[in-house]
């Protein structure tokens, strides 16, 4: 039996050479992705994973683990087997994206041309 | 809470050998996003090497904080005060939830939660050498709160900048909370020191005890722990260990003798024209005897693992729902 400075050790009652069964997988069940909202009108934001059995219990992690500190309004789990990502590898895909400035207000410059104009109708 | 990544010493550099079976142009590719500053995602290539270092040092570093809260825990139910009561179950229970963080990241690189807590509970995986030690009175619980957080930080912050994504957001997540730890820690040791003669004896033998695994707690010195040039350039290990406990004795040292109290060092000075800390060189025979398992308190630190995970075994399965499988988290 363990002599300990901790009370609650000692209370417990634990043998030393207390071998115990190796847990097995899933014992620690599945993750679930959590999303962090910190006041209304954000974005729910990822801040991670939590193990839990079940949604439920998913969500009563992920508030322990992710809003014990600071502003929460809203927490979204979701199993993470449900995400379907995009790859790193395909990221190639968004390579000409910042290319396409014509998709953008800075894309578009008139003041030269507007202040031409003027200038020609003076003339 | 955590100090840095024990290497056995049994374990020679072999990571020559390790790279030859690499594909070049992708140690390559791989090697120059971290030198660009760009992080390494869980789907990225990675060399086996990076993996396997990464995985035995984020599982160590959780399995620090699991362990480190049973240290502390120890003076939950005798802390002087509610106050300081609630404040205590608040750090080691932000302990416990940085141990959930950090084996998540691990879990990102292929090894299981389930697997981590096995090689925890037969003692395969390290964890943290200082809490293999005792806290006789409530006094060691405020000198690890305040230094042992300390030295925690210095490795968290540093790490936080390395080039694994997940464990960099875990760590930036767990520096936030640190520091309330110690703050908490030392406003802890300065009621004492500044308190009774008893409050300062207390305090001060809690120091004295404390010091060496405090001096061990950045792993051995470079002179001895040659094999870090490969974990560096990978930006797995940030700082040498050396370089850590330099930077921990610069930052609080002063603040020690501020209190009046001594380090039980009579060759600490720090040298004026280096501006390095001169200190007797720690008992590296000692670290190594209570690493491999020869500590006052390894055995019972296992032992209190085990008998939770047993006790709560059967909580576990009754939660279980009828349908589930694992999928390794995003991120």
């Amino acid at each position: 039996m363990i002599e300990s400075l901790d009370p609650r050790v000692n209370r417990a009652a634990i043998e030393l050479d207390n071998h115990i069964e190796p847990l097995s997988p899933l014992d620690q069940w599945e993750t679930y992705e959590v999303f962090h909202q910190k006041k209304r009108g954000d974005q729910h934001m990822h801040v991670g994973i939590v193990h839990a059995a079940n949604p439920e219990m998913a969500l009563v992690f992920a508030k322990e683990q992710f809003g014990r500190r600071g502003l929460s309004a809203n927490i979204w789990v979701v199993n993470t087997k449900h995400v379907f990502a995009s790859t790193y590898e395909d990221a190639d895909i968004f390579e000409t994206t910042s290319e396409k400035i014509y998709r953008e207000a800075g894309g578009y410059k008139v003041m030269d041309k507007i202040n031409q104009y003027k200038k020609s109708q003076k003339a | 809470m955590y100090g840095n990544a024990y290497i056995d010493p049994n374990e020679v550099n072999k990571t020559h050998s390790v790279l030859a079976d690499e594909d070049p142009k992708l140690l390559a590719e791989f090697e120059a996003r971290i030198e660009r500053g760009e992080k390494i995602e869980p789907k990225d290539w990675m060399p086996k090497e990076y993996r396997k270092q990464l995985i035995r040092m984020i599982e160590q570093h959780g399995h620090s904080e699991i362990i480190g809260a049973l240290p502390e825990g120890t003076w939950i139910t005798r802390a002087p005060g509610f106050k300081r009561k609630l404040a205590l179950m608040a750090k080691v229970q932000d302990e416990v939830g940085h141990a959930q963080l950090l084996y998540s990241a691990a879990e990102t690189l292929g090894k299981s939660r389930e697997a981590m807590i096995n090689d925890l509970i037969t003692g395969k995986s390290k964890y943290s050498n200082v809490f293999n030690y005792p806290a006789f009175t409530w006094a060691d619980a405020c000198i690890i709160a305040w230094l042992i957080d300390a030295g925690a930080i210095i490795n968290q912050v540093a790490n936080a900048k390395g080039s694994y994504g997940p464990y960099c957001r875990a760590l930036d997540r767990i520096c936030t909370e640190e520091s309330f730890h110690l703050k908490y820690g030392h406003d802890n040791v300065v009621t004492l020191a500044t308190g009774t003669p008893v409050q300062r004896k207390m305090v001060q033998e809690a120091l004295n005890r404390w010091w060496p695994p405090i001096m061990h707690f950045f792993g051995p010195s470079d002179k001895i722990s040659s094999h870090t040039e490969i974990l560096m350039k990978w930006k797995v290990k940030m700082a040498t260990n050396d370089d850590m406990r330099q930077q921990f004795l610069n930052m609080y040292v002063p603040k020690i003798w501020d209190l009046g109290l001594t380090v039980p060092d009579a060759n600490l000075k720090k040298n004026e024209t280096t501006g390095k800390w001169e200190y007797t060189e720690p008992d590296w025979d000692e670290f190594k005897r209570v690493i491999n398992g020869g500590g006052p308190c390894n055995a019972e630190r296992l032992a209190v693992r085990r008998n939770a995970e047993e006790r709560g075994r059967w909580v576990r399965e009754a939660l279980k729902a009828g349908q589930t499988a694992y999928v390794v988290p995003f991120a």
